[in-house]
């Protein structure tokens, strides 16, 4: 199964807080009048600017294990390898929220605009990651009930780069999955265009399958852990 | 108030239609370009440095001091050309070859901006050796490299080498930053600094130059 899912405004509202913690304001009591006017200026920019959309294709586990090899890169032991075999469904997908933010970004700073042109970087960052959590619950909810996959199962999405999958696994997904038809392309870098885009593998399971220790040899280096809100969230839900 | 104490405070309040009038205002009133510069602007945005070093302000507040200073540059650069005042120094700053991301970098450029360093800015996928040519056409004693991908990072160790293959080690110190970059890569690599941030930056390339 492959879908063009056509994703809305209103599916990626970015979080003021959110946004405001990307630039490093994490306490309301800090936020001036001036910089959370700069901030409502942001968000109606992306109103204005924003396009996203977004593909997925199910693929078999041996399919994806292939891809997953790539170029040989990946770290090993890796979270992705060791959940995935234990997955009910997968599915590749890649989204964008439009290359008009990334040359409007560009655009502000060239005009000195440096404040406004952060903050709308800060805003887009934040409204792709919404697309990826609208992406999952999407393919999430066309799955339930099927082939086993029950309400209390859940969706996560791994991308490469991250979690030990080495970032030349850009290539055989986006072999694979063809992005190119809703406009992200990728260069030699495995660098995608539009900039704010994302792609990966979302991973349809019984949350034990998604809960991992961070203990892995590139864990060390990671200056996001990202991983543990993930995580947390799962144990949460 | 003292306009050049205006210029200074302004600035630090992001007000850059206040400091683009109040720089209008001493220049027609033929107070020295370099008491301008250094007393009005520098001194603002220093001041700005510190309080976000101390997380009294943050981000959006350091660029928009930013935006301010340069309201004033703007308009003092001829006269900084015609009175000969140079920079306290040059650095070549870009995103290295094959990647894209350039937001990291031009925090980095608009903060040695601040504090007084000429920039040339490469822009971004910048071949290993034009960040050593256009050093050294410019004078620029340092080059400032951004990755934000795994897969480029390994250009910052090309244009280390060449660095030293054409001994230029000497002339020409190299800082580093990005996302995956790590301290501890700056120094596998051979490069002189690594700087976190953008602040963290100015710091390291103000060592760099024995500046402190």
């Amino acid at each position: 199964m492959r879908e063009i899912v056509e994703i809305s405004f209103e599916n990626i509202i970015p979080d003021k807080i959110a946004v405001l913690k990307n630039q490093g304001i994490s306490k309301l009591s800090d936020l001036t009048d001036k910089v959370n006017q700069l901030c409502d200026d942001a968000l109606a920019l992306f109103k204005e600017l924003n396009n996203p959309i977004g593909v997925y294709s199910e693929l078999s586990k041996g399919l994806f294990e292939e891809i997953y090899e790539g170029e040989g890169a990946n770290e090993v032991p890796s979270p992705v390898a060791e959940i995935f075999p234990r997955a009910k469904k997968l599915a590749l997908f890649a989204l964008t929220v439009g290359g008009e933010l990334s040359d409007k970004i560009v655009e502000l700073f060239e005009n000195h605009d440096y404040a406004l042109g952060s903050m709308l970087d800060s805003v887009a960052s934040e409204a792709t990651e919404n697309a990826g959590i609208y992406m999952e619950s999407y393919y999430f909810s066309s799955v339930v009930g099927t082939d086993n996959i029950s309400i209390d199962d859940l969706v996560m999405r791994y991308s490469p780069g991250y979690c030990g999958w080495h970032i030349s696994g850009q290539g055989k997904l986006f072999e694979f999955l063809n992005p190119e038809e809703i406009g992200i392309e990728l260069n030699d870098s495995y660098l995608m265009m539009p900039l704010k885009s994302i792609s990966g593998v979302m991973i349809v399971g019984s949350r034990e399958i998604h809960e991992f220790e961070i203990a892995y040899r590139f864990c060390d280096e990671c200056k996001t852990m990202n991983c543990r809100d993930r995580i947390k969230e799962i144990l949460d839900r | 108030m003292d306009i050049i104490k205006q210029i200074s405070d302004n600035l630090q309040r992001g007000e850059d239609e206040e400091v683009y009038n109040f720089t209008r205002r001493a220049i027609e009133q033929n107070l020295p370009a370099k008491s301008i510069l250094d007393d009005g602007l520098i001194a603002g945005m220093s001041v700005v440095g510190e309080k976000f070093k101390a997380h009294e302000i943050f981000l959006p507040d350091v660029l928009l001091a930013a935006k301010a200073m340069y309201a004033g540059m703007d308009q003092l650069k001829p006269l900084m050309i015609k009175e000969g005042i140079p920079t306290i120094g040059k650095v070549v700053v870009g995103s290295v070859q094959g990647d894209l991301h350039d937001i990291g970098k031009n925090l980095v450029a608009i903060m040695l901006r601040g504090a007084g360093f000429e920039i040339i800015d490469l822009g971004n996928d910048v071949p290993p050796e034009k960040f050593i040519d256009t050093a050294l056409e410019n004078e620029a004693a340092v080059i400032g490299m951004s990755a934000l991908l795994t897969t480029t990072m390994p250009v910052m160790k090309k244009v280390v080498d060449l660095v030293k293959a054409r001994n230029l080690s000497d002339k020409v110190k190299i800082i580093v930053g990005g996302a995956p970059l790590t301290e501890d890569y700056a120094r596998q690599i051979g490069a002189d600094a690594y700087g976190f941030d953008g602040m963290n930056a100015v710091d390291k390339v103000k060592e760099l130059l024995g500046l402190h």
